[in-house]
């Protein structure tokens, strides 16, 4: 590989991002949108600088919630999959169950928490987990499935239990799955919180750009669809450096 | 190979002297009708030390036959004896190789083989105290099929061969005393493919082991083994036996002599004739 082609490949998604925010300030600017339909980027910037301290405090508790959330949907998603998964019946038995909680939209659910635990924190942080609770546990599942038979033949020859099997094969062989989901899962989790946040809350980001637009201060919305899309990407960044750490193997055969 | 009188067991419990492995009127049905059978009426009788190689047709039940001999599958009729033993469950002094290497990925090679001893008894309990030896053990090992340059590198890191070596490597770790390999070469070029028989027979020599190879190779068959059992197709049966009386120690040489070919070409006749022989047997069913 040329030096150059190189540095276009590292500095690519650099380059991309800055191209998409150009070209969204020039339509915005050429075509003179009013800032209460599209702001050029600069103007949500501006209401980003100038609301600061409150994005920030907001952001915090997206934060936390979406984060508080991601944590219980990973450690539930790893006990249900790790169960489910090295269970032929069990797997059977609560498949179909995991697709229909997965296929109800969670802004749905959002009335029936509201009603149960109040508004607030609590929701944003049960839908958080319900979102991205089903990702991981599909994938820790299937990771511990798809150990090869004739390996589990040679093992259980030798007088390996099922617990042996799963502790020395199964979970290793899960991890690039569960490592894999949890980008994916971070990522949902933040849609989830946002969501009950913006119907049902007084706090966090999803508020914020509630009450932002109900007073049309749009480029404050963009503002806080900015810091959003920043910490989903810093999130992901962070599992998946942490995927490539733990499970370089599983990216090389 | 002794010479020992064989005498019937009265009681069922103890296969007959001098046996190592006895297959004793073994049906093996996977579903409850008939139709299922995958091996039936299947006797078999292996020395200590003998090598023994089982061809047939595709989908006779060869792999049914370890299966049957390493206790991972009871016998539906009949009884399996290993070591003058019923077998009722699985048996550790067996080791087992298969055509897929399945190493883990995530192991180096010395670790990869070293996996059946964190497994078996007495290993399980002695390898953290032991460990040194243990390992000068699998590097031991692992130098006699010749990949101990590549003892740290990672499956993805080596080529079909050598990973069918470690795999090798792996059933052998435990010193077992029966070595069950179903079709292990099957995957491999030709050339590589003759390599590694003339690794087994080395280690096979060296061992002392007693080994079943499963393969659909004839001449592969006729180079390792003493003896070749010729499977029915399905429900599979031995149809013929066929001891291979080569004198002196065979190299690669050795497959192009006429005693060789001879061999070759007769236990393939009995594997034409079983291919035609299997849809009429099957016909013939419900008229006996």
């Amino acid at each position: 590989m040329s030096p150059l082609r190189k540095n276009l490949e590292r500095f690519s998604p650099v380059i991309v991002t800055v191209a998409m925010f150009v070209a969204w300030e020039a339509v915005a600017r050429l075509a003179k949108i009013p800032s209460y339909i599209l702001p050029p980027p600069s103007e949500a910037v501006m209401a980003g600088y100038e609301f600061a301290g409150p994005i920030s405090k907001h952001a915090l508790q997206t934060l936390y919630t979406t984060l508080a959330g991601f944590g219980l949907a990973v450690v539930f998603g790893l006990l249900v999959g790790v169960i489910i998964g090295s269970s032929k019946l069990l797997y059977r038995a609560f498949y179909p169950i995991l697709i229909g909680f997965n296929s109800v939209p969670k802004v749905a659910l959002v009335p029936l928490l509201v009603i149960w635990f109040g508004i607030g924190t609590v929701p944003a942080i049960i839908t958080a987990f319900l979102i991205s609770f089903f990702p991981v546990v599909v994938n820790v599942a299937t990771g511990l499935a798809t150990i090869e038979p004739e390996l589990e033949d040679v093992l259980r020859v030798l007088g390996a239990s099922k617990l042996t099997i799963l502790l020395k094969v199964g979970i290793p062989n899960s991890l690039p799955y569960f490592f894999a989901s949890l980008k994916i899962a971070v990522t949902l989790a933040f849609v989830g919180s946002v969501i009950s946040e913006t119907v049902a809350s007084n706090a966090g980001i999803g508020y914020l750009m509630m009450s932002a637009s109900a007073r049309f201060n749009v480029p404050l919305v963009f503002a806080g669809l900015i810091v959003i899309a920043a910490m989903g990407i810093g999130m992901y960044a962070i599992f998946a450096t942490l995927e490539k750490r733990t499970t370089g193997w599983a990216f090389r055969s | 190979m002794t010479a020992q009188a064989d005498h019937a067991d009265p009681h069922g419990q103890t296969g007959r002297a001098g046996l190592f492995v006895e297959i004793k009127d073994v049906d093996l049905a996977y579903g409850e009708d008939a139709e299922s059978l995958a091996v039936q009426g299947l006797n078999l009788d292996i020395r200590e030390g003998d090598f023994v190689a089982v061809v047939g047709p595709s989908g006779c039940g060869k792999s049914t036959l370890l299966k049957l001999v390493t206790g991972l599958m009871p016998p539906t009729q009949g009884a399996v004896y290993v070591d003058g033993n019923r077998v009722n469950g699985t048996l550790s002094f067996v080791g087992m190789a298969f055509q897929n290497p399945t190493l883990l990925p995530w192991r180096n090679t010395l670790r990869n083989i070293m996996l059946p001893l964190e497994i078996v008894e007495p290993h399980r309990s002695r390898l953290r105290r032991e460990k040194v030896a243990y390992l000068e053990h699998a590097r031991n090992l692992l130098r006699t099929v010749g990949l101990a340059p590549y003892e740290s590198k990672h499956p993805w890191e080596l080529s079909g061969g050598m990973r069918q070596r470690a795999n090798l490597c792996r059933a052998l770790i435990h010193d077992p005393r029966l070595l069950m390999l179903d079709e292990p070469f099957g995957a491999l070029d030709a050339f590589t493919r003759e390599e590694l028989w003339c690794v087994l027979a080395d280690l096979r020599r060296a061992k002392q082991l007693t080994v079943v190879l499963v393969t659909h190779d004839l001449r592969e068959a006729v180079f390792l083994a003493d003896t070749v059992y010729v499977m029915s197709s399905r429900p599979g049966r031995i149809v013929h036996s066929r001891r291979v009386d080569l004198p002196g120690t065979r190299t690669l040489e050795t497959c192009y002599e006429p005693a060789f070919v001879d061999i070759v070409h007769e236990l393939r006749g009995h594997i034409e004739r079983v291919r035609c022989d299997g849809p009429q047997g099957i016909a013939d069913v419900p008229t006996a």
